[in-house]
């Protein structure tokens, strides 16, 4: 397996070293090599201007497609109550669906009733639910065995799954059980007419967007962040509730819960109306305080992006991006973040973004309505004393 | 007991751009370091290992230039490295990566706990770990922010669910994923460093694992393909204001246009 390099066709024109993201290739004595920090991405092939560049070929494997239909979404809920991701995973999951393929969603638990009523009213075609005692606590094998079940029956094409902490534990267990395909975190999602899931969903660790597909596996897993997709409208209930056999040999475990308590309700940024973003560009830790001041005066809460957690500044309670939380505010504003899709990926669903960077090259513009190109360090002072003169005025 | 860390080596900055208009990837040389989430769980197994005894491996996958971060762990306090190295492992998603990591770790032998960190800081999945567990047939707790106790045949977590805490007992061998708060990474120690430059990186290729099946490996054993890759959109329905002071006025007019104040 690697690339195979077509040395009649190549004239080492080394375009192909430009659109590398692994600085794998070079050029060698005049001739094109490929060094092992090769990652098989296949940009260079796509790059090259006279396809001298090719990769060996892949076995295909044969599998059964239309064997496997309709789209599954795994609910998430804790003592009865539905987790709001689950709405939303169902929401997507109609729409891949379209008109003609079913949407079936999986409940595990001590008790769903009431969670299967509910998850019948978002459109879902069947409800299987899964109850026992055991099921009161989260243990990821002991889980996957149960979904495990669910899919080998109804073989849907398309597993959704929230990225959770739970969802995020249980998905890389099952798709791996199954031998097939997990993205992670998709910000977006479609579906090809062979049933091909697309799955966008940032890359590299860079700036990129990949566009990512299962073509040679079933089913096909994905997981998506709370507040990311639009959740289900309520529908007339057509479907069905079918309570599934559970076989005491899925309990097992090398694994036991022995206390589970419930934090006191701590600060959650997805829930805020109002955000406030401190990034790399406030230079000092006390500069944090003016943060929170504007925050505050907005009636809303202040949050950043990881170097400020990394630097032990902020708590990482409050921080946005595929390594802390996505969040969809009514208003965000960010002071001095540049801007990496890691962070964009997990805000740009807000619904009004106001973006203050000094560089007018800076990434958080691509997704900002406002983009502010001024030091925050003279805009945000000066707004605060203008908002404070203004509640000053108006007593 | 036997220790595995799982590291990995990722772009110290991630400064992989696109530019917009050529498609062409913008790229300054490109330093690596070791994943910052991995330095938790090394730290975590250390202490483990000093409490109670036993070795630290790490275990890492990719060209041989990642040898620098087994190096680094060895200035740490890690017994021994492996790193998977074949060309037959490139081009790896996260089920062959799992699968080569699982298939070192049986390599070793005798693992009683694996250390994952949470996740990697350039694919941000946090998909490996659960996957290795699955190929190993162990139980695993992800998001692990406290160990509460360890003995001869298992391990005490805590670990955070969103808003629960869940204490629980894993029988070894198991793996856990740690999250940052676990433990305060040491530094690399410049006598260690002496002490270990002569100390080898055992490098682990397809024929030295115990299934060598080459088609679960690398891009062939890979089920998702990247189709594609491309610049994040831009939003089209964009204002943008140039200044200082005077920003601060109209974005206080904007706030308060929009009922913000």
């Amino acid at each position: 397996m690697g690339l195979l390099i077509d040395e009649k066709i190549c004239d080492a024109c080394g375009i192909c070293i430009g659109h590398c993201p692994f600085g794998a290739l070079e050029i060698l004595s005049g001739r094109l090599a490929v060094k092992d920090t090769c990652r098989l991405c296949r940009l260079c092939i796509k790059s090259c201007p006279r396809s001298a560049i090719m990769l060996e070929e892949i076995r295909q494997r044969d599998i059964d497609k239309p064997g496997w239909q309709g789209v599954m979404v795994v609910g998430e809920q804790y003592d009865g109550v539905l987790h709001p991701v689950t709405r939303e995973l169902i929401g997507e999951a109609r729409v891949l669906a379209g008109e003609t393929q079913p949407v079936y969603c999986m409940l595990i638990g001590g008790d769903v009733r009431a969670c299967a009523g509910e998850v019948l009213q978002y459109g879902v075609n069947e409800v299987f639910t899964y109850e026992n005692p055991a099921f009161n606590y989260f243990i990821a094998d002991v889980y996957a065995n149960v979904c495990e079940d669910c899919i080998l029956k109804i073989k849907p094409n398309i597993v959704l799954i929230g990225a959770t902490p739970l969802g995020r534990s249980l998905a890389p267990r099952l798709s791996t059980r199954f031998r097939t395909g997990l993205t992670a975190d998709c910000t977006q999602l479609g579906i090809k007419p062979d049933g091909d899931l697309i799955q966008i969903r940032p890359a590299f660790g860079g700036n990129i967007m990949a566009r990512i597909v299962t073509p040679r596996s079933r089913p096909q897993f994905a997981t998506v962040r709370y507040k990311v997709m639009q959740p289900a409208g309520v529908v007339e209930k057509t479907g069905r509730i079918l309570r599934m056999p559970v076989k005491k040999q899925w309990l097992a475990s090398g694994m036991s819960i022995l206390d589970v308590y419930r934090m006191p309700p701590q600060l959650n940024i997805s829930d805020c109306d109002v955000l406030v973003v401190a990034g790399r560009g406030v230079k000092e830790q006390k500069d944090i305080a003016m943060i929170e001041e504007l925050a505050r005066l907005l009636n809303g809460q202040m949050a950043c992006t990881r170097p400020m957690v990394e630097a032990g500044w902020v708590s990482y309670l409050r921080q946005i991006g595929l390594s802390g939380r996505t969040v969809k505010p009514k208003l965000i504003i960010t002071c001095g973040v540049s801007g990496a899709v890691q962070f964009t990926a997990c805000m740009e669903g807000s619904e009004c973004i106001i973006a203050i960077n000094k560089d007018p090259e800076a990434g958080i513009f691509r997704v900002a309505h406002y983009a502010l190109v001024g030091d925050l360090y003279e805009i945000i002072p000066r707004l605060i004393q203008n908002i404070e003169e203004g509640l000053h005025a108006s007593k | 007991m036997d220790i595995v860390v799982c590291i990995k080596q990722v772009p110290a900055a991630s400064n992989v751009e696109v530019d917009e208009k050529t498609g062409v990837l913008k790229r300054e040389g490109i330093e690596t370091k070791m994943n910052p989430y991995d330095l938790y769980a090394l730290e975590c197994a250390l202490r483990i290992a000093k409490e109670h005894g036993g070795t630290v491996s790490v275990i890492s996958m990719g060209p041989l230039q990642a040898r620098s971060v087994i190096r680094e762990a060895y200035m740490m306090g890690a017994d021994t490295g492996y790193l998977l190295s074949d060309t037959a492992f490139a081009g790896s998603d996260v089920l062959a990566t799992s699968f080569a990591l699982s298939q070192g770790i049986r390599a070793i032998g005798g693992v009683s706990l694996i250390v994952c960190g949470k996740q990697t800081t350039d694919g941000d999945t946090a998909q490996v770990g659960p996957a290795i567990a699955e190929y190993l047939s162990i139980p695993h707790a992800a998001w692990v922010t406290q160990i509460v106790s360890v003995d001869e045949t298992g391990i005490e977590v805590r670990q955070t669910l969103a808003d629960r805490i869940q204490t629980a007992r894993l029988g070894f061998p198991c793996l856990i994923t740690v999250e940052k708060d676990i433990a305060q990474p040491r530094l690399p120690s410049y006598l260690k460093k002496k002490e270990t430059s002569g100390r080898l990186v055992q490098v682990l290729t397809l024929q030295d694992l115990p299934d060598r099946d080459a088609s679960k490996y690398g891009l062939e054993g890979s089920p998702t393909q990247v189709e594609k890759v491309f610049p994040p959109g831009s939003n089209i329905h964009r204002e943008v204001w140039r200044g200082d002071k005077e920003l601060a006025d109209r974005l206080y007019g904007l706030l308060k246009e929009k009922k913000h104040l």
